[in-house]
């Protein structure tokens, strides 16, 4: 691509914020009511991070995992191509980090966590935060419930919840299966600029609290 | 009238001269044509057209872009939406509609709409080959045939130049075969402007689209007099850059003297700056409203501004 500097993200977002949100709202109407299945499943996540005992780990992952592969399969093969050419990519993306979670947290169960910890708290709250605050955000701007984004079947707060939990569950865990939702949330949170939507600024500010409470982590173990 | 033979083999066209007297005849048949659909929607105003300098085939200087605002997916209400500004677009005597692969599902809605609406004969189909494979594009057009459902596209143009080496010796094969009208190419902001020069002086294009507005006028010094040199029609992307412009200048009052180029709201205003160039065949802008389409082909209608009048526009604008 020549005079790369020319470019910014408009000139490769092919969609309105109002197409993008009634995709959405479509999405939920067409797959209802899974995310009722989706939300019981962060409700089991929570429950577990409140108090991790040996071995929960892996069914944590487990539950992360399925969620990841939905959100490849149906939201972005199914619904979000219908909008935009890159979203099977997005899809591939999406699997490689269910397979990422299947690997480590499952198979080689290398999620520590450690309750009572700062970072474990802090990610507990991005979990809750995604759980039950993410779904909120489409009524109160106005967007409306239908247009909800849910954790488990929308890609943000799946993206959310699971930086939450890999913060929680130690520094391997973040490096090993961090680096894609961390991604998503960064491009995320620059699409969700671009469009001018009015909560532009959620993703960015739990991306930033994430990236703020992993690198003091670092630090201190350093 | 003979035609000169390119090097490539695809016949040029003819001198200045000759081919000036040819479009004067056809000017005054496609603008007979087009007069019913423009008198009831300009309620007797003259309606604008402009001559494709290659054919002589007569455009209205307003057509419908497709980027951002037709990419609305499976979504019928959305669907129905856009279909309804094309009815707009038609009823007021609008002709070419512009698309591109590379803007998600507006082909597929252009496909709805044109068939929704009985397939209006008037459309002038303005479709881009975009991909990186040259060997590629055929099928990526014919593709893109399918989802328009149109027998074939009037203009195919290769989109912000991608392979256009390999993309232009096919289209020029599948004019000279029948299988398009027109073949162009595309660039957008400003962007490669001296290789679009180079291709411009050296291939037979019949169209050029580049990004042009009354703050944005690079295209004044270089492109647009050789356009005209060539005989290649320029068609204008991003008139109000993404209607940031337009919500710009809305905020203030349209000055009186709009009213000596018969513009009535800010859409003319900037609209009738563009395609009162002479190089410009038309713009293109896109939108998802029916006043708004309405209120951009109302620059099809009544008087254009002459020189003097299109600096003062430009100098207002930028002063806004």
């Amino acid at each position: 691509m020549s005079e790369w500097w020319t470019y910014s993200l408009s000139d490769f977002l092919l969609f309105s914020g109002r197409t993008y949100y009634r995709l959405i709202e479509l999405y939920n109407i067409d797959i209802w009511p899974v995310q009722s299945v989706a939300l019981a499943l962060g409700c089991i996540i929570v429950a577990l991070l409140w108090r991790p005992r040996e071995g929960q780990g892996r069914f944590i992952a487990a539950i992360l995992a399925l969620c990841w592969i939905w959100v490849a399969w149906a939201f972005h093969w199914r619904h979000f191509v219908t909008i935009n050419w890159a979203a099977p990519y997005f899809a591939y993306v999406f699997a490689v980090e269910a397979l990422l979670l299947i690997v480590f947290g499952v198979v080689r169960d290398d999620l520590a966590f450690a309750p009572g910890s700062l970072w474990h708290r802090i990610g507990l709250t991005v979990v809750l935060f995604s759980v039950f605050a993410q779904p909120l955000i489409a009524p109160l701007v106005g967007r409306g419930l239908l247009q909800a984004e849910v954790f488990g079947v929308a890609p943000d707060p799946t993206a959310v919840a699971t930086l939450g939990t890999l913060l929680a569950g130690g520094r391997r865990a973040l490096w090993q299966m961090g680096v894609i939702p961390l991604m998503w949330c960064i491009l995320s949170g620059a699409v969700t600029w671009t469009l001018g939507s009015r909560d532009a600024l959620v993703i960015p500010v739990v991306t930033v609290v994430v990236l703020a409470a992993a690198a003091t982590k670092t630090a201190r173990r350093a | 009238m003979k035609l000169r033979r390119h090097p490539t083999g695809i016949a040029s066209r003819p001198p200045a001269g000759e081919r000036r007297r040819f479009i004067g005849a056809l000017v005054a048949l496609g603008a007979g044509a087009l007069m019913p659909a423009a008198q009831s929607f300009g309620q007797g105003k003259p309606f604008i057209t402009r001559p494709i300098p290659s054919s002589g085939e007569a455009l209205p200087v307003v057509g419908l872009g497709s980027w951002i605002t037709f990419n609305v997916g499976n979504d019928r209400v959305a669907r129905d939406s856009c279909a309804e500004v094309m009815r707009g677009f038609f009823d007021a005597g609008g002709r070419m509609i512009d698309s591109s692969p590379m803007y998600g599902s507006s082909q597929d809605v252009i496909g709805y709409g044109l068939q929704k609406l009985g397939k209006p004969p008037r459309t002038f189909s303005a479709d881009k080959v975009w991909i990186s494979s040259g060997s590629a594009g055929r099928a990526q057009i014919e593709k893109s045939r399918e989802r328009w459902g149109v027998s074939r596209f009037d203009l195919v143009a290769v989109h912000n130049l991608l392979s256009w080496q390999q993309h232009l010796p096919t289209l020029f094969a599948m004019k000279a075969a029948g299988q398009i009208r027109y073949v162009g190419v595309t660039t957008s902001e400003g962007r490669r402007h001296q290789e679009i020069e180079e291709i411009m002086r050296r291939e037979p294009l019949d169209f050029v689209q580049v990004s042009y507005s009354a703050v944005e006028r690079d295209v004044e010094a270089r492109i647009l007099p050789l356009a005209r040199d060539r005989g290649i029609a320029v068609v204008v992307n991003r008139p109000f850059r993404e209607g940031a412009l337009i919500r710009s200048v809305k905020r203030q009052p349209l000055p009186a003297w709009a009213s000596e180029a018969d513009c009535g709201n800010w859409a003319e205003f900037l609209l009738k700056f563009i395609v009162s160039h002479p190089a410009v065949l038309c713009a293109i802008p896109a939108t998802t409203s029916v006043t708004h389409v309405r209120e951009n082909m109302g620059a099809c209608l009544g008087r254009l501004p002459d020189e003097a009048m299109r600096r003062r526009m430009a100098a207002h604008v930028e002063q806004l």
